[in-house]
């Protein structure tokens, strides 16, 4: 039973591949005017036709090798990264991916009005496979459009991510000797390994005696966070620095106190402007008002 | 407890004196022998000299594990007991990091961040750590 079907399907899909290769023109006149080609290629109408007689040759190479159901086939690659120009392109204009499956989807319905025209006068069980072959590969070929959109979408997720990382995490020159890190964000374990690298890169370059740790702007202190920080002060104690922790707030020391960490080995001051000060006292810095009527410099 | 013979070709590490200061600068690989070998070393000298201080030099060291912390902890605990102040210098940010993640964090031990500034605080404050490290900061 298998062998006549597997072989009725070969010769259903060679006949597709005939069928694409004879009405390239006129399947990629056809698809040039979908939406989904126009308006990427806005600025000639020539380029949508090239673009589409690109996507209707993988799809006749995919056809002739008979693998109509695979995704991965090699006749796909070549047309893929111009797919995923495409995708990315109309998902940059708000489309969500069901649209933009939509649209693919409106690319069957002009190739089956070709091939009905073409078949009308022969409906035999030939003529019906070849359809059911084009219905086939045309589903495959939007699992592909599908598959560039998605991952595009991840290329650009990965990429603002470690966007994120470097913006995140800025190391200040506060003084002669003094940096700060001042912290916005949940901090997690890639972040905190960020921070203490920039920070003893930052305590090497500027020969810092003192780093200030600032983390107003971290929103929740767990153990875990907690430990980050002390690893972090730990390390730049290593590398001879003395490091403060400023900017706890009210609700996050009692969060601290309620979890029982012990941070009693970390030095800590309530607010940027303490920690400054404290790092400047130490280096027998003082900072004072000008005595009034004296001369500005 | 017999200290184990040198074994022969085995490089020292050499020892400097710079007045009441001694530096040792630590480089690549540091095996058992020379370690306890190190260890000797100083102690003796400290022994025999005027010496109260101690630069442990680390900058040449790319790879920090468990044996050599654990030697560092040693050397600076046994100059201690013989009133002599142990200042750890030049550690890399990585062997900083490696360190930390191992949980070595060496505690009790000074560190500053180069020879330079190891030798500017024994100048400044040469009997033990002053709470005043006042140095002109601009």
């Amino acid at each position: 039973m298998q062998v006549p079907e597997q072989a009725g399907a070969d010769s259903a899909a060679h006949g597709l591949a005939d069928f694409l290769e004879r009405r390239r023109e006129q399947l990629a006149q056809r698809w040039a005017d979908g939406p989904l080609f126009r308006t990427v290629f806005t600025v000639s109408r020539d380029e949508a036709v090239e673009a589409c007689k690109a996507v209707v040759d993988a799809l006749s190479e995919v056809a002739s090798t008979g693998r109509l159901e695979s995704v991965g086939a090699p006749g796909f690659g070549e047309v893929r990264e111009q797919l995923g120009r495409m995708a990315a392109s109309r998902a940059g204009r708000g489309f969500t991916p069901a649209q933009i499956a939509d649209e693919a989807a409106g690319l069957r319905t002009a190739a089956v009005e070709l091939l009905r025209d073409e078949t009308e006068d022969r409906p035999d069980d030939e003529a019906r496979d070849v359809l059911l072959a084009l219905t086939v590969l045309m589903g495959t070929l939007r699992l592909v459009i599908m598959e560039t959109t998605v991952s595009a979408g991840e290329e650009l997720i990965a990429r603002q991510q470690l966007q994120l990382l470097e913006v995140a995490t800025p190391v200040i020159s506060l003084w002669e000797g003094v940096i700060a890190v001042p912290l916005i964000g949940t901090l997690d374990s890639a972040r905190s390994q960020v921070v203490m690298e920039s920070l003893l890169q930052a305590i090497v370059e500027q020969r810092a005696r003192y780093a200030i740790l600032d983390i107003t702007g971290v929103p929740t202190v767990d153990s875990l966070v907690a430990q980050h920080l002390m690893k972090t002060v730990a390390a730049a104690r290593l590398m001879g620095a003395e490091c403060v922790v400023s900017g706890i707030r009210p609700a996050i020391a009692q969060t601290i106190v309620h979890l029982g960490i012990d941070l009693s080995s970390v030095l800590t001051r309530s607010s940027l402007a303490d920690a400054l000060a404290y790092a400047l006292s130490r280096q027998g810095i003082e900072v004072s008002q000008r005595a009034a009527g004296a001369n500005p410099r | 407890m017999t200290a184990p013979l040198p074994v022969p070709g085995t490089p020292a590490v050499p020892v400097l004196a710079l007045g009441n200061i001694l530096l040792v600068t630590l480089q690549g690989d540091l095996h058992d022998g020379m370690a306890e070998q190190l260890q000797q070393d100083i102690t003796e000298r400290i022994a025999h000299s005027a010496a109260d201080g101690l630069v442990i030099d680390v900058s040449g060291v790319d790879i920090v594990d468990s044996f050599l912390g654990r030697v560092i902890a040693e050397i600076a605990a046994s100059a201690r007991l013989m009133a002599a102040r142990t200042v750890l210098c030049g550690m890399r940010p990585a062997v900083a990091i490696t360190l930390v993640e191992l949980g070595l964090t060496l505690p009790g031990l000074e560190t500053v961040l180069d020879a330079a500034r190891a030798l500017e605080l024994f100048a400044q404050a040469p009997s033990g750590a002053g709470p005043d490290r006042s140095e002109g900061g601009t």
